[in-house]
């Protein structure tokens, strides 16, 4: 289908953008990569007034190391990222998340901050912005502020981010002297999974477990002793939910199975 | 600041395999149909209008793109490579149409053009790439006649033919 008819506006700064949105609202959708939002535009699932295009500021289009953490720009690319030469180094969770991100021809164009901000339930890069204890940035007209994920990603496609407000960069902490996996079920190949796993373990055995697909948002809690108890306990706890794809049963059975195993390498590649 | 209003047109200058073209669009003009309907070149195809099937893959500015995923307006000034580019001037396949001619991999040929761009600008960045890695990047494409081994066979044959020397483990 096509989508319906929109204005559309090219800001030439990040100062623009924002106005733009103050004055729009949830009139305007942002256009950075347009791998959620045009699917949506084309099936008519959204009928946004304006399009503010912000695929081509530079001033969104830089990955800063800032030592502990790494800040992503909202014009950043899933594949921009995979190819960071930094990546393995101080975002090894990333490096093994991105891959399972759509398909090489979709991370050419799909942004890291775009997936944040569209939160799917199921998306890796919400998973793994979660378990790291990562960071939104929010930009609008009236300052800046800086949402841990936690607060950020509240439910099923919904967030913190008020509608003048622009997700202008995420923060993923850097991680040291620790093991990390990351794992999930998909029908196919870079569909949305039906599970998802990510484990980061430090020497000692603990472990910080997320898993996407098994409520509105991604859920983190920590793992100690006995891993396919906890996670068995915790799969009864958070229920899972029943759509097209999967049923809550079988949700909960994928978790069970894929989870230890995605601890048990975190932990090995701690050792 | 570069505005179009809804129902309003604007021109899109864009370089088509190396001819420089202009057409108008309205903003919600698809990158897709702005090649087929607005500039003729019927090369790129359309199948599922929501990024799955791959059919409309194209390369702007050198990256494999969805165009059906891409406004039309956001393609202005751009370099854009479609299917109609990758044959000599007088029809001879280049290598990677010639795999694929060699190893039936198209029956069709719905997906092909597609799948043609895709490798163009992923053999680019990996000459050499693994079977797992041709196969990875055919995840984002859907063909529905000649099943998928014969296409990973031609992308095997033109990886492997272009090797200066074979490279260690895995090619």
């Amino acid at each position: 289908m096509k989508p319906r008819p929109f204005d559309y506006v090219q800001p030439e700064t990040a100062e623009e953008a924002v106005a733009l949105l103050a004055d729009y609202g949830d009139e305007a959708r942002i256009l950075a990569g347009g791998q959620s939002l045009v699917p949506m535009l084309n099936l008519r699932l959204i009928e946004p007034a304006v399009l503010i295009d912000i695929s081509r500021l530079a001033a969104f289009g830089a990955i800063h190391d800032h030592g502990d953490y790494i800040e992503i720009g909202a014009a950043v690319t899933q594949n921009t990222l995979l190819a960071w030469r930094e990546l393995k180094l101080k975002l090894p969770l990333l490096a093994a998340a991105l891959p399972f991100v759509g398909h090489f021809q979709t991370r050419n164009k799909g942004t890291v901050c775009g997936s944040i901000a569209h939160a799917d339930p199921s998306a890796e890069l919400p998973l793994a912005l979660a378990v790291l204890g990562g960071a939104v940035v929010l930009r609008s007209k009236r300052g800046e502020r800086v949402v841990a994920a936690e607060a950020f990603q509240q439910d099923m496609l919904t967030t913190a981010r008020e509608p003048d407000e622009l997700v202008a960069a995420v923060r993923f902490p850097a991680i040291e002297g620790k093991g990390v996996a990351f794992n999930e079920v998909a029908r196919r190949h870079g569909d949305f999974a039906m599970v998802a796993v990510a484990a980061i373990a430090d020497r000692r055995g603990a472990v910080m477990l997320g898993v996407g697909g098994m409520a509105g948002r991604p859920m983190v809690r920590a793992v100690d002793g006995d891993a396919a108890g906890a996670v068995r306990e915790w799969a009864e706890e958070l229920e899972g939910y029943e759509d097209l794809h999967a049923s809550a049963a079988l949700r909960r059975d994928l978790l069970c199975n894929l989870a230890p195993r995605v601890i048990e390498e975190a932990k090995q590649c701690a050792a | 600041m570069r505005r179009v209003n809804k129902n309003e047109k604007t021109r899109v200058t864009l370089n088509l395999n190396g001819r420089k073209l202009a057409a108008e669009a309205e903003p919600r003009t698809l990158l897709s149909d702005f090649l087929r309907h607005h500039l003729g070149a019927t090369g790129t195809h359309v199948g599922c209008e929501h990024g799955v099937c791959g059919a409309c893959t194209v390369l702007i500015d050198g990256v494999a793109t969805r165009s059906c995923l891409t406004l039309a307006v956001q393609a202005h000034g751009r370099e854009l490579r479609t299917v109609e580019g990758l044959a000599a001037p007088d029809g001879t396949l280049n290598p990677l149409q010639a795999a694929f001619r060699n190893n039936h991999a198209l029956q069709c040929g719905f997906c092909t053009p597609g799948i043609l761009m895709s490798f163009t600008d992923y053999l680019a960045r990996n000459p050499h790439p693994t079977t797992d890695e041709i196969r990875d990047v055919l995840t984002g494409h859907l063909c529905r006649c000649t099943g998928y081994a014969g296409i990973v066979k031609a992308v095997e044959e033109v990886a492997s033919s272009s090797a200066p020397a074979k490279a260690g483990a895995g090619g």
